[in-house]
């Protein structure tokens, strides 16, 4: 049971045209790990997560999320036991935000209102917004309180599989820090499964069980962070090895 | 999404004789609807002491963990000591980490609701902001019109024609195959009528008549005014939310100069000459109409014209299409200013756009007939 595998990508190919982005990618993600997805800015690592939410298709290859192709999870409904934090929110705007983290409890539940209303409330206080913030509409949010209330939303139904695109970009550091317990909270607590694509090292360091680096279409390198940044390819080592890089993993092994 | 899960329930079983309440089931958030009633009644257990216990539960998320710990301030509020039972390993954790939270929760009040008199008041208040920032709205551009038109040279032209092929060149078939289907339609009526007066002739007065003054000038400032008045909000609108608006102003670009006064200037040239094209195309349906129905042949239809109306009424409904051309533009662009934060807004102010400029439109319409009636044309 522990070891199974929550998504698996095979033989996985993407091109726009003759333009190629991805060449054979394979990997699977087990149940209850934090798993990242970092590379450059351009290595397709967006559109990886879009097909892993089975909102574009790939040329070739295949995915299976939760050992089912993508016709079975659209009939079985699995996609209520997925949550996903979108890049930059995708908040519906007409919608207070108390009513987007309703959304999908009432498209999928019968709870009573008042319930409703109080579990929306939690969600909100999960991720750290004050139950008043509810009443406001997303434009009048600033940006880490959106991420927030679009992370509260992902996690209404209180998914097995969780994607965070780039959870803890633009947030202030100590926010950053605080969404990354929580993640690993919920993680523990949950039985969570996260996928995540992010740039922040430091998050990588502290929550990422595995991670697959992309580049060049390919898969650079794959496993745990350590492995990673010990490999030996320069597109890799440029991005950990950096000024940024070296920072946060000394703060990773020397932690106070 | 059609497809369910499969079904699931949540229980609750209260035991009297030994002070129990038993937890079973799932208590996740698809569903605990089926916990219908989950507090005990005061009456349930006269004695102090109870236990809870989740030993048979299934599973327990977040919303489940919620409800335990609703229950168990019912429990507290009829002064009962609990002790919780069999919960271990990551469900305690979930527990705690929900328990943690819950004084952070205060349920907001939903908004008042308002009174008649207070949304009547509201409601004339925003009416009356409105129509101030129209006036403003129309001052600016007049300035900024009036600035440039003394420094001609400052005016955007290649903006201008670009706005010219949108709102024109491109609105010319569907401005034709209206008005003609309007001259067509206009003919057949008349002269249905006319026919049995014997007064086939006076087709070419109805038909020219209101053509020429009313009908082409007023039809195709309503086809331009959903066409072209609805892109310009939403195409100014979407620009401000994405802060595209904010941009121009700090490269130092007014947005005035660039996204209003040419769409004005342009709109004020294309009207009247698609206004003109109107006329032709109404006029050629009519001419079909009379042809196939009264026997009237284009010679003596075209030769009648000149008779039935007077050079003055063909130029009138011409000096109607840039007055109508700027109240297009303006109420286009002016909306596209008022979209504040997001998607929503955009769709609400293009149709405001849209029903303000026709009904502006057709005002302006019925003043110039008062006017020209007072001067007698």
């Amino acid at each position: 049971m522990m070891n199974e595998n929550i998504l698996e990508v095979r033989n996985l190919h993407t091109c726009f045209g003759r333009e190629c982005i991805h060449e054979d990618l394979n990997f699977e993600v087990r149940r209850g790990e934090i798993f990242a997805i970092v590379g450059g800015s351009g290595s397709g690592k967006t559109v990886l997560l879009r097909e892993a939410l089975l909102l574009q298709e790939p040329t070739a290859g295949t995915i299976k999320v939760f050992g089912e192709t993508p016709r079975q999870v659209e009939k079985n409904g699995l996609r209520q036991r997925t949550g996903v934090l979108f890049q930059h929110g995708a908040l519906f705007s007409s919608l207070t935000v108390q009513q987007n983290v309703e959304t999908p409890i009432i498209e999928h539940t019968t709870l009573s209102p008042g319930l409703r209303h109080e579990l929306g409330c939690l969600k909100l206080a999960l991720v750290g917004l004050a139950s008043e913030n509810g009443r406001k509409l997303p434009a009048q949010l600033s940006g880490g309180m959106l991420k927030r209330a679009a992370l509260a939303r992902a996690l209404a139904l209180d998914p097995e599989l969780l994607f965070l695109d780039e959870p803890t970009a633009g947030l202030d550091p100590a926010s950053a820090d605080a969404l990354d317990d929580l993640i690993l909270q919920l993680r523990d607590s949950l039985g969570l499964t996260v996928v995540m694509i992010t740039h922040d090292l430091d998050t990588l360091w502290r929550a990422a069980d595995r991670a697959i680096f992309l580049g060049e279409r390919r898969i650079l390198a794959g496993g745990t962070m350590k492995q990673i940044s010990g490999s030996g390819h320069p597109l890799v080592k440029a991005y950990f090895q950096g000024n940024r890089g070296r920072g946060a993993r000394e703060a990773a092994w020397n932690p106070g | 999404m059609t497809a369910r899960l499969p079904p699931k329930s949540a229980g609750l079983v209260f035991e009297a004789d030994y002070p129990r309440v038993r937890l079973t089931g799932y208590w996740i958030t698809t569903a605990i609807g089926s916990l219908d009633e989950p507090m005990p009644s005061p009456g349930w257990w006269p004695g102090r002491a109870v236990t809870i216990d989740a030993g048979e539960l299934r599973a327990l998320d977040t919303a489940g963990a919620w409800l335990l710990g609703k229950l168990i301030g019912v429990l507290e509020s009829q002064q009962r000591e609990w002790r919780l039972e069999n919960l271990e390993g990551h469900r305690r954790t979930l527990f705690e980490l929900v328990q943690s939270r819950q004084s952070d929760i205060r349920p907001v009040e939903p908004p008042r609701r308002q009174g008649m008199l207070e949304q009547v008041g509201r409601a004339s208040h925003d009416h009356l902001n409105v129509a101030n920032a129209l006036l403003a709205f129309i001052g600016e551009s007049a300035s900024v019109l009036f600035n440039h038109l003394i420094r001609p040279w400052r005016l955007r032209l290649p903006l201008i024609l670009t706005e010219v092929e949108e709102a024109g060149v491109r609105a010319v078939p569907i401005v034709a195959l209206l008005s003609f289907l309007l001259g067509v339609t206009l003919a057949y009526q008349g002269s249905v009528q006319l026919r049995i007066y014997g007064a086939n002739i006076y087709i070419v007065d109805l038909t020219a008549l209101t053509i020429f003054r009313e009908l082409a000038s007023l039809m195709t400032a309503v086809i331009v005014a959903g066409r072209t008045g609805a892109a310009y909000t939403a195409e100014i609108g979407t620009m401000k939310v994405t802060e595209e608006l904010d941009a121009l102003r700090t490269i130092g670009i007014p947005p005035f100069d660039l996204l209003v006064l040419p769409r004005i200037l342009g709109l004020m040239i294309t009207l009247p000459l698609l206004t003109l094209l109107a006329d032709v195309t109404g006029i050629f349906g009519a001419m079909l109409m009379a042809k196939s129905l009264l026997d009237i042949s284009f010679q003596s239809f075209l030769d009648r014209i000149p008779e039935a109306i007077s050079m003055a009424s063909f130029v009138l409904g011409l000096i109607k299409a840039p007055v109508f051309a700027m109240i297009i533009a303006a109420v286009g662009c002016f909306q596209g200013f008022r979209v504040t934060g997001a998607a929503d807004s955009v769709g609400r102010q293009t149709t405001l756009s849209v029903v303000q400029s026709i009904f502006l439109v057709i005002v302006a319409d019925a003043a110039f007939s008062v006017l020209f009636s007072w001067f007698g044309i």
